[in-house]
């Protein structure tokens, strides 16, 4: 098994479009013990299936065995595994930070220099968003800090397969 | 043909094969209870849910057909959720119907409304919340596969009363009968991969120190003669687990017997010394390791499964081949003589002398009664055993009892032991064996159980009786839940919590017969055989016989939980020479 000494791991889970199917696929991580790290679920191009995104942290358990239990599960289609390195990344995080006049220039500057965008301003703070790599929006996210996070939400990361990967 | 959803399900049934059904009606599955009365299906009414899905798994285990059982909404669904835990643990083919409020009432928490499928994600292979009238055959369709194929277990199939009432349009659906499944997320294997069978017959040819560990997943998939033609040819000694005995026989040289907690001493040591483990359809329970790290440490592991997650989800195998026990040993048998067959292997006439040694020296035993003495539960079973055929079927609950008729059996023939394994469920033996019987009526059938069990289903002894079922059921009364005494006697301090029962309270006798069965009562070892006789001439109703037995007795060998397989304790009669 690859990069073990990496803690996250990412599965892909193609799965049938089915009522309930993430609870199955929570559940069964609940029940035996697998930790979440962040897992995100949307409709593919076939609407008769979904993905979902699932960073597992294979401390908790031995990947192999999450694989093999996930693959067990009857609406559970495919599931590819993919390491960090050769996967494409992206995270959305949406920000409100206090920002009075005085400081308000210094939080533009920031968005601006992440190629973030900010999406709405009031008398005291300021609403802005970053689509980016995780590092990134991790990096995006400590500098936002300092200036007072409101709110605060990120989707947790979604995965494609890296070209040359594919193309191997 | 225009037929409603109930009719629908019904019909759905009938062409599965289904021949029986266990279940009790209520509010939400009314509408197909209706249809049953037309149907050549027999159903049979329980008395309580439990006793409907335990009296399928025993079914299930007696015949290899998937049990089916039906019951309405809420706490007729939450009332079978153990049996299907059970199936789940012990991979029994099992599919379960349940009632469930009109798919518009869904989450509002109507009257008897449970979320059944959400209860019992984690305790079936899969389950199912049907929808619509015309998805009913397909699901049921699909519900068989599931629960047949692969790695048997229990599916749910719950189904809201407004698709099955004929007075709902809800209902009304154009019959139809899919040819295939379609489920894209479902290929269970069958065959294993070649490369690593060869390498397992390898690693056979070479070993000094065999072992079989055979599990339940050889009865599942049907492959007791082909174990039976894999320790012959190769000459390798077999151990069955607690879900696998009579799936090669007790009589035959190789046999080892039951190894585990509370397994012989030389099936235990066999494991712990062997240089090779071949474990056919086993899954490394910790009922049979002990503690792990002490676990048969110089063994190489043979690892056959069809589940492909039991490989390496606990020990890591040299060679692990995920497939169907019967096929993979079928190919095994092939690979072993293009390799050059046994004649390469090494001599082990040294190993099989010490296996011998150890047979000798460490019997499982106790020390017969005195005159005057409470009867010996295993003076009980010595007798049952040898006053019944040899294909009886055998059910037992859990605890000390199973234990001891899993000890003294002798097992000769596959599904001829029917128990609860995995989740340990006191109460199986009485509907186990009543479900077992109704599916082999041909077979004599016995259930042995605890005192403690028996009360916590023994009201289906009234379904057996007026089902004119003639199950026979040997209480051995101790007046004790005995397993949680012998853990008390012998890890705290002798400080018993909570385990008396009283011998006669309730009275067996005059509860058996207040239930329709004929009732005896044993308290000398002399009334053991008459008593014994007596029942098996009984043709046309439950038998229950109250053997009043000595509490003191404990089962032994035993492998201290938490403690290695090395450090087993066998019976002090013995002598503390094993250790």
């Amino acid at each position: 098994m690859m990069a073990l000494e990496t803690k996250q791991h990412i599965l892909t889970v193609l799965v049938e479009n089915k009522p309930g199917v993430l609870a199955r696929v929570a559940g069964l991580f609940a029940r035996r013990g697998f930790n979440i790290f962040s897992l995100a679920v949307a409709p593919t191009d076939d609407e008769r299936f979904s993905r979902i995104t699932v960073t597992v942290d294979v401390a908790s358990a031995p990947l192999e065995q999450v694989i093999k239990q996930l693959d067990k599960l009857v609406n559970v289609v495919r599931i590819d595994e993919l390491a960090p390195e050769a996967a494409v990344e992206r995270e959305l995080l949406l920000a409100t930070v206090t920002s009075p006049p005085e400081s308000r220039s210094r939080v533009v500057e920031l968005v601006g220099m992440f190629e973030g965008r900010i999406l709405g301003v009031g008398s005291t703070e300021v609403t802005v968003s970053l689509d980016g790599s995780p590092a990134k929006v991790d990096d995006f996210e400590r500098l936002l800090r300092e200036f007072g996070i409101v709110a605060l939400q990120r989707t947790g990361r979604v995965v494609l397969p890296r070209l040359d990967e594919i193309n191997d | 043909m225009k037929l409603d959803g109930g009719q629908a399900l019904i019909k759905s049934l009938e062409m599965e094969g289904v021949e029986t059904i266990f279940g009790l009606p209520g509010g939400a599955i009314l509408p197909v209870y209706d249809p049953i009365i037309d149907s050549p299906i027999r159903h049979i009414l329980v008395r309580h849910e439990q006793g409907a899905g335990h009296m399928a798994e025993g079914y299930a285990h007696a015949t290899g057909r998937p049990g089916v059982a039906m019951v309405t909404s809420g706490p007729g669904a939450t009332n079978i959720v153990t049996p299907l835990a059970d199936a789940y643990m012990d991979s029994i083919p099992m599919v379960v119907i349940t009632g469930q409020v009109a798919t518009s009432a869904l989450g509002t928490d109507a009257f008897q409304e449970a979320d059944i499928t959400g209860i019992t994600m984690g305790v079936t292979k899969h389950n199912f919340l049907v929808t619509e009238a015309a998805d009913i055959p397909r699901t049921i369709r699909e519900a068989f596969h599931i629960a047949t194929t692969g790695r048997p277990g229990p599916v749910l199939v719950d189904i809201p009363k407004d698709i099955v009432d004929p007075n709902n349009p809800r209902s009304a659906m154009d019959w139809y009968w899919p040819d295939t499944v379609d489920l894209p997320g479902y290929h269970p294997v069958t065959r294993g991969d070649p490369a690593m069978i060869r390498r397992a017959a390898e690693l056979i040819l070479a070993s000094e120190r065999p072992v079989i560990y055979a599990g339940g997943g050889i009865l599942k998939a049907r492959a007791a003669e082909a174990l039976r033609a894999l320790a012959e040819t190769c000459d390798l000694s077999v151990v069955t687990t607690l879900m696998a005995r009579g799936a090669f026989p007790d009589d035959h040289p190789l046999c080892l017997g039951m190894p585990g907690m509370h397994g012989n001493y030389t099936a235990v040591t066999a494991m712990q010394e062997a240089d090779l483990l071949i474990a056919l359809g086993s899954r490394f329970d910790d009922r049979v390791t002990g503690k792990l790290d002490g676990f048969a440490p110089g063994a190489k592991i043979i690892h056959v499964d069809i589940d492909p997650a039991e490989l390496g989800k606990v020990r890591r195998p040299d060679a692990g081949i995920a497939g169907d026990c019967r096929l993979v040993i079928e190919d095994l048998l092939v690979a072993i003589a293009e390799l050059g067959g046994p004649e390469t292997q090494p001599d082990r006439s040294d190993w099989k002398s010490k296996m011998s040694g150890w047979q000798e020296t460490y019997p499982v035993t106790y020390e017969m009664n005195e005159p005057g003495e409470l009867l010996k539960p295993q003076f009980v079973l010595e007798t049952l055993r040898d006053s019944t055929p040899d294909d009886c079927i055998v059910a037992s609950g859990v605890g000390q009892h199973q234990m001891w008729a899993s000890q003294y059996w002798r097992f000769n023939h596959p599904y001829t032991w029917i128990n609860s394994g995995g989740l340990g469920t006191m109460g199986f033996a009485v509907p186990a064996a009543i479900g077992a019987k109704v599916g082999r009526p041909d077979r004599m059938v016995w259930a042995v159980d605890g005192d403690g069990c028996f009360q916590m289903t023994a009201q289906e002894l009234v379904t057996a009786a007026s089902e004119r079922i003639p199950v026979k059921i040997a209480i051995l009364n101790n007046a004790y839940l005995g397993m949680v005494r012998q853990w008390q006697e012998m890890f705290y301090d002798e400080r018993y919590s909570e385990v008396y029962l009283s011998p006669d309270l309730p009275d067996y006798k005059m509860w058996a017969e207040a239930m329709g069965c004929i009732g005896m009562r044993v308290e000398s070892p002399e009334e053991v055989q008459p008593a014994i006789d007596k029942a098996n001439e009984i043709d046309d109703r439950p038998v229950v016989i109250d053997f009043r037995t000595d509490a003191r007795e404990k089962v032994y060998p035993m492998v201290p939980s938490g403690k290695a397989n090395s450090e087993i304790v066998v019976d002090p009669a013995l002598g503390q020479g094993g250790r």
